[in-house]
């Protein structure tokens, strides 16, 4: 049977089911887990919704709409560098190419690399931060000064260093090249895993002292069954929250350091290096700098909405009862 | 069950705790949370651990589960069904919870996992140990066991999350997991303080219930002396970390032998009983971290003198199967001396 009932309802039939009384029906009640709940929470979030669908479009954009724009890379020779027109949206760039196309394209390369680092470093920083708030001691200690360390070191210094390396060995797994933007990826999630790792360090913290932890010893679960069945789930409001929010903070990364030089090389466009050469001109070809300049910006603003949304949609305390 | 079987001294416990003493060190200080407590459960017998908050019920029962964390010590001996089980490492303790020994927490809102379906809870208690068994007959194991704890319909509310559930009902499916893998002995800390009151008495025949079925080794802990009346064959009556009296339900009830369970059963509203105020008993249980020389009760006991004081007293025998440790305790007991 699948009647929608109201939450009442359902306590109503726990109650009488508890004194011993037949459930009148058997109507499930309408409460799913809490991803559901959360889902819920987040529709309702009017602005978060308005980002979702924003980078909705920005992703379709660049993944699909690029096939309809004109070629990233050919130069019309006959037109001079010039503003939006019908033909070409954002204008073209000093060498006569479509900006809207760079755009796209470098979108493309951006928001795989912001996705990329928002999996790595959920990876990392989940398992280092489990491990440390788990296991607590000298193993905490250990790990969440290692933590410091990656938290601590200046970014720049140390893009500049790695992007000046090129392309580094790793054996059998083939070569990487640091300024590409697989070594990109990489570099900037070493940069920013730490904030994930303290976040679920702290969430485990407090979990692992509850009591459904005590109860599972009880029956003799293991240490690593606790942690994957029992305190992970219970963290992934923070770890999804945190993920989301690293999205943007590598987008951000990402075009401050390729606009200073240190981030994607040229001649593979991102959001960042578009701007490099741009901003010298910007009185003659202001449209060069505004364009992308404002799709980074709202892209980023979009996410922390989705971001904001999340994170209130999985706070309990926020939570309206539906 | 016939007393002789209840307390037949030829049966081998299977829970027995013989000087147990638990202490936790904080700052330039112990606090003996435990001072040696000696107690057993044996099979098909239910036992009440009776005490105020602080008594040291629950870290007793944590420590026969080896679940008293660092940096808080362990001593004495414990035995499970005969084996001596402190000072195991944490990789044999795992067999043996849930196997040998399980345990119902006292607040079942928080005991339960939030993200997990109880079914799929009660079904990791099995896999837990047995990993032979498919997803799926633990699923179906899981499900009988839900029915058995009188959850049902079993198989739909095995999807329900926690949330969905009431209190009782959440009880009942700690205690599905607490039998899952038939233990020998059920610790039960306060099942029934967190619940309204006509759940508790249901959830008390659950546990009766599967005590009588299973032949468990019930160990009940509570404050609760109506829970007490109600289902115990023994109650052992803790003070400030010690043993201070013991015997079965009746004799407790009617000729306790200790002013400490003389004052806890005054302090209780009874039907029937004369109106008149209820009497609570005067001062505060001492501070574990403080040390006193004598019988922990002597400051708020009206019986006590210089002797009380000097030395703790020891259990001794006031009838059969009663032992108090109270230097009085046989006159008490007698009924020629009232505190």
């Amino acid at each position: 049977m699948s009647m929608r009932v109201g939450d009442e309802s359902g306590r109503a039939r726990a109650e009488s089911n508890d004194a011993g009384l037949a459930p009148t029906a058997t109507v499930r009640s309408p409460r799913g887990g809490e991803w559901r709940r959360a889902l819920r929470a987040f529709r309702r979030h009017t602005v978060a919704m308005i980002g979702l669908c924003f980078l909705v479009f920005v992703f379709l954009a660049c993944f699909v709409g690029v096939r309809f724009a004109p070629s990233p890379t050919e130069q019309s020779l006959l037109e001079a560098t010039h503003g939006p027109s019908w033909d070409h949206w954002f204008g073209t760039d000093e060498l006569s190419r479509d900006e809207l196309a760079r755009v796209l394209h470098g979108g493309q390369v951006t928001l795989k690399l912001a996705i990329g680092v928002a999996i790595l470093t959920t990876v990392i920083g989940v398992l280092i931060g489990a491990v440390a708030g788990f296991y607590r001691g000298w193993v905490d200690e250990l790990l969440m000064r290692f933590t410091d360390l990656w938290i601590a070191l200046p970014a720049l210094p140390f893009l500049a260093v790695a992007v000046s390396i090129g392309t580094v060995s790793l054996g059998p797994l083939g070569s990487v090249d640091l300024g590409g933007p697989l070594g990109m990826t990489i570099l900037l999630s070493l940069l920013l895993w730490g904030s994930i790792a303290r976040v679920v360090r702290g969430a485990t913290l407090s979990l692992r002292e509850r009591e459904f932890v005590d109860a599972a010893r009880t029956i003799g679960s293991t240490n690593r069954r606790i942690i994957w069945r029992h305190v992970l789930p219970n963290c992934l409001g923070p770890i999804t929250v945190n993920a989301t929010l690293v999205v943007a903070e590598a987008i951000l990364v990402e075009s401050t350091l390729s606009f200073l030089g240190f981030g994607i090389q040229p001649p593979t466009p991102s959001w960042g290096n578009l701007l490099t050469n741009a901003i010298s001109n910007i009185e003659d070809t202001w449209w060069l700098v505004v364009f992308p300049g404002a799709v980074i910006f709202l892209t980023v603003l979009a996410v922390n909405f989705v971001g904001d949304g999340l994170r209130d949609a999985f706070d309990p305390r926020r939570q309206v009862r539906a | 069950m016939s007393a002789a079987a209840v307390f037949g001294d030829d049966v081998q416990p299977a829970l027995q705790v013989t000087g147990l003493a638990v202490e936790f060190p904080v700052e330039r200080a112990v606090v003996r949370a435990v001072a040696g407590a000696s107690f057993s459960v044996r099979r098909g017998e239910t036992v009440a651990l009776v005490g105020e908050s602080g008594s040291g019920k629950t870290v007793s029962a944590l420590a026969a589960m080896g679940l008293v964390d660092a940096p808080g010590r362990v001593s004495g001996d414990v035995r499970i069904d005969g084996q001596p089980v402190l000072g195991l490492r944490e990789d044999q303790w795992r067999t043996l919870r849930g196997r040998k020994v399980a345990m119902v927490f006292q607040d079942p809102m928080t005991s339960l996992n939030p993200a997990h379906r109880i079914g799929r809870q009660v079904a990791e208690a099995i896999r837990v140990h047995d990993a032979e068994v498919s997803r799926h007959d633990a699923r179906d194991r899981g499900v009988a066991l839900l029915e058995r704890v009188g959850i049902v319909p079993a198989a739909a509310r095995a999807r329900d999350y926690p949330h969905q559930l009431s209190g009782g009902q959440r009880q009942r499916v700690m205690i599905a997991m607490a039998i899952a893998n038939q233990p020998d002995v059920l610790i039960a800390d306060e099942p029934t303080t967190a619940l309204d009151v006509t759940t508790q008495a249901q959830v008390l025949d659950l546990l009766r219930d599967l005590q009588h079925e299973m032949g468990l080794a019930l160990l009940l802990i509570t404050h609760d002396l109506g829970v007490v009346a109600g289902i115990a064959d023994r109650v052992v009556v803790m003070y400030a970390g010690r043993v201070v009296e013991e015997g079965p339900v009746d004799a407790i009830f009617t000729s306790a032998a200790h002013p400490y369970t003389r004052a806890l059963l005054a302090s209780v509203p009874r039907v029937g009983a004369a109106r008149g105020a209820l009497r609570a008993i005067a001062g505060s249980p001492p501070n574990p971290g403080e040390t006193v020389p004598g019988c922990a009760f002597a400051p708020r006991c009206s019986l006590a003198e210089e002797r009380c004081v000097a030395h703790v007293p020891d259990l001794r025998p006031v009838a059969e199967h009663h032992r108090a440790a109270c230097v009085f305790g046989d006159q008490i007991a007698a009924g020629r001396l009232a505190p």
